[in-house]
C-alpha cells in the first residue's frame, strides 16, 4: 500500500512539475520545476528498486546538468512572451512530433498487453543474490562493454569538439605560472649593484 | 497496517533523536570553531554567555529568531524564502545515512555514499536560488562564483570516493567502515586491527585531496570566496536577515560537520577504535566516531585561522589542473594495484 501511495505521489508531482516547466512565465522557475521533476523521477526509480540509477540521476542531471541550465538561464535575458509570439508558426511541426511520440508510446504499451512474452527475451532479469549496483556493473562491463566504450567515446568526441569550438589563444596575456614563481630564489630575483655614493644609478 | 504505522513511528522517533543531537553537536562545534580561531589570534573568544561562553550559540540562535525578517522589494519572494530552507533541509537530510556506530543509521541503504554525494551536489541550489532571488548584483555574483566553485570541486571529490570504493568494494557506508578493520597493518605487519588499517595511510594523497576539496565544497576559508568579506560583504546572504540568515548558517555548518563525518568514515575508520584491544575497544563506537569528527573539525578550524584566502583563478587552477588529474591518476593506479596483486574485494 505504501508503495502505491508513493508511486502516485511521485508520478503526480512529476507530471504536475513537467506541466509547470512549460507553462510558468519565468524561465528560472521553469528550470526549478524541471529539477523537481527530476527528483520525482529519481523517487520512481527507487520504487522500482533501481537505487543506483536514482542516485546517478540526481548526481548527474540535478547536480551538474541542471546547474548549468540554471546558470545559462539566469545569465541570458530571455523574454518568453516574445518567444510565444511565433507559437502558431511552430505548432504544426511540434504537434506532429508530439503525435509521433504518443503513437510510439501506445505501440510500446500495446505490445506489452498483446504479447507479454516478447519483453522477456529482451530484458535481463534482476539477480536476487547481489545488490542493484553490482548487478548493473556485471552486465555493463561484460555483455555490453563495447556499447559502453562507444558511448564513452561519443562523449569524449563531444567534449573535444566543444573545447575546440570555444578555445581562443589570445596573444599578449600575462599568465601566472606557479612553477616559475616557486622556482624563483634570491639568485634569479635579486640583482645586487654596487652604487657609488652620491651618484645614484 | 499496524506494522506500517509502527515502522513509521520508529523512523520519526529516530529522526528526531538524530536531528536534536546533531543540532546540539553543531551548536558546540560553532563555539569550538570560534574558540579555536580566537586562541590562534590570542583572544579569548566568546566567554560571556554561560560558563566559558558555553551557551553562546543558543544566545545567537535566539537573537536571530527574534530579529525582523526583511524581504527586499524587488526580490522573488517565493524563491527567496525557499532558498535557506533548501540549504538547511538538504544538509540535515544527508545525515540519514551516516552510520555513527555499527549499524546506527536511520537508513541503511546500499548506495549510501552515492546518496551523500548526490545531496552534497545539491547544496549549491540553496546558494544559487538565494543569490538570484535577492535581485541584487552582489549576491548574484557571489552565487555564480559559488556554483562554479562547488561544481569544480565535486568532480575531484567524486574520484576520491571512487578510490575508496575500489578498496572497500561496497557503496554501503557501514561496509566501508568494516572493510577498514583489515588492511595494511593487519595483513602485512600481522598486528591486531588498528589505525594502521585505515585508508588514510595507503590513500594518503587522496586523503589530502579530499580534505582540501571538502574545504572548498563547504566554502570554508581559505576558499570562502563566496562570502569574502572584503569584496562581497556577506556574499549571497547579503539580503538575508534573521531566520533566513540563521538557516543558511545552520545549513553551512551542518554541511561542514557532514564533510568531517565523511572524512572520518572514508579515511579514518568511522567508529572503529584506534587499536582493537582493551581498554580501547571498551568504549562504544559513537565515542570514537565523535572523537574523529572533532579531530577533523579541529583541522578545519585551524585551517580557517591560519591560511590566507585564495584568489579565484588560483582556486580554479587547483581544482581543475592539480586535483582532477591527480585523483584520476590515483583511481587508475589503485585499480591497477588491486587487480595486479589480487587484492580487489
Amino acid at each position: 500500500m505504501a508503495a502505491a501511495f508513493f508511486f502516485y505521489l511521485f508520478s503526480a508531482l512529476a507530471t504536475a512539475s513537467a506541466v509547470m516547466v512549460i507553462s510558468s512565465r519565468n524561465p528560472v522557475h521553469s528550470v526549478l520545476f524541471l529539477i523537481l521533476c527530476f527528483f520525482n523521477a529519481a523517487g520512481l526509480f527507487i520504487l522500482l528498486g533501481a537505487e543506483f540509477l536514482a542516485m546517478i540521476l540526481v548526481v548527474v542531471y540535478v547536480g551538474a546538468v541542471a546547474v548549468l541550465f540554471l546558470f545559462v538561464v539566469m545569465m541570458l535575458d530571455v523574454d518568453f512572451t516574445e518567444l510565444r509570439q511565433g507559437m502558431l508558426n511552430y505548432m504544426p511541426v511540434g504537434g506532429t512530433i508530439g503525435l509521433i511520440v504518443l503513437l510510439e508510446l501506445a505501440l510500446v504499451a500495446g505490445s506489452w498487453i498483446i504479447d507479454p512474452g516478447s519483453l522477456k527475451s529482451a530484458a535481463s532479469p534482476m539477480p536476487t543474490d547481489v545488490t542493484n549496483t553490482e548487478a548493473l556493473g556485471r552486465i555493463l562491463y561484460t555483455d555490453y562493454i563495447y556499447y559502453f566504450q562507444a558511448a564513452g567515446l561519443v562523449l569524449l568526441v563531444a567534449m573535444i569538439g566543444a573545447i575546440v569550438l570555444t578555445l581562443r589563444h589570445k596573444q599578449g596575456i600575462k599568465r601566472q605560472v606557479i612553477a616559475d614563481q616557486v622556482a624563483r630564489g634570491p639568485a634569479t630575483a635579486i640583482e645586487i649593484r654596487k652604487v657609488k655614493p652620491g651618484q645614484g644609478i | 497496517m499496524t506494522e506500517l504505522l509502527w515502522t513509521l513511528f520508529l523512523i520519526v522517533v529516530e529522526s528526531l533523536a538524530l536531528i536534536v543531537t546533531l543540532l546540539i553537536v553543531v551548536a558546540y562545534l560553532i563555539l569550538m570553531d570560534r574558540k579555536v580561531w580566537a586562541a590562534v589570534q590570542m583572544r579569548r573568544g566568546p566567554n560571556v554567555v554561560g560558563p566559558w561562553g558555553l551557551f553562546q550559540s543558543f544566545a545567537d540562535f535566539l537573537k536571530f529568531v527574534f530579529k525582523e525578517q526583511v524581504i527586499p522589494d524587488g526580490a522573488n519572494k517565493g524563491i527567496f524564502v525557499i532558498a535557506p530552507l533548501v540549504t538547511s533541509v538538504l544538509a540535515i537530510a544527508a545525515w540519514a545515512v551516516v552510520p555513527v556506530a555499527d549499524g546506527w543509521a536511520i537508513a541503511k541503504i546500499n548506495v549510501g555514499i552515492l546518496y551523500l554525494f548526490a545531496i552534497s551536489s545539491l547544496m549549491v541550489y540553496g546558494i544559487i536560488m538565494g543569490g538570484w532571488a535577492s535581485n541584487s548584483k552582489y549576491p548574484f555574483l557571489s552565487a555564480l562564483r559559488s556554483a562554479a566553485q562547488m561544481v569544480s570541486y565535486e568532480v575531484s571529490i567524486g574520484f576520491v570516493i571512487i578510490t575508496v570504493l575500489l578498496c572497500a568494494g561496497s557503496l554501503n557506508l557501514n561496509d566501508i567502515v568494516i572493510a577498514q578493520k583489515s588492511g595494511l597493518g593487519s595483513s602485512l605487519l600481522r598486528l591486531p586491527p588498528s589505525f594502521l588499517d585505515w585508508y588514510f595511510i595507503p590513500l594518503f594523497p587522496m586523503f589530502i585531496v579530499f580534505f582540501v576539496s571538502a574545504l572548498a565544497e563547504t566554502n570554508r576559508p581559505p576558499f570562502d570566496l563566496v562570502e569574502a568579506e572584503s569584496e562581497l560583504v556577506a556574499g549571497f546572504m547579503v539580503e538575508y536577515s534573521s531566520t533566513g540568515y540563521l538557516l543558511f548558517m545552520l545549513g553551512e555548518y551542518v554541511a561542514i560537520t557532514l564533510m568531517c563525518a565523511m572524512t572520518a568514515i572514508l579515511f579514518l575508520g568511522g567508529w572503529l577504535p584506534i587499536v582493537d584491544l582493551p581498554p580501547f575497544n571498551w568504549a562504544p563506537g559513537i565515542f570514537w566516531f565523535l572523537g574523529k569528527l572533532l579531530l577533523v573539525f579541529f583541522m578545519f578550524a585551524m585551517v580557517k585561522a591560519i591560511v590566507p584566502r585564495y584568489r579565484y583563478d588560483q582556486l580554479m587552477r587547483l581544482g581543475w589542473k592539480v586535483f582532477l588529474p591527480l585523483s584520476i591518476a590515483w583511481v587508475a593506479l589503485t585499480a591497477g594495484v588491486l587487480v595486479a596483486f589480487g587484492w580487489a574485494p
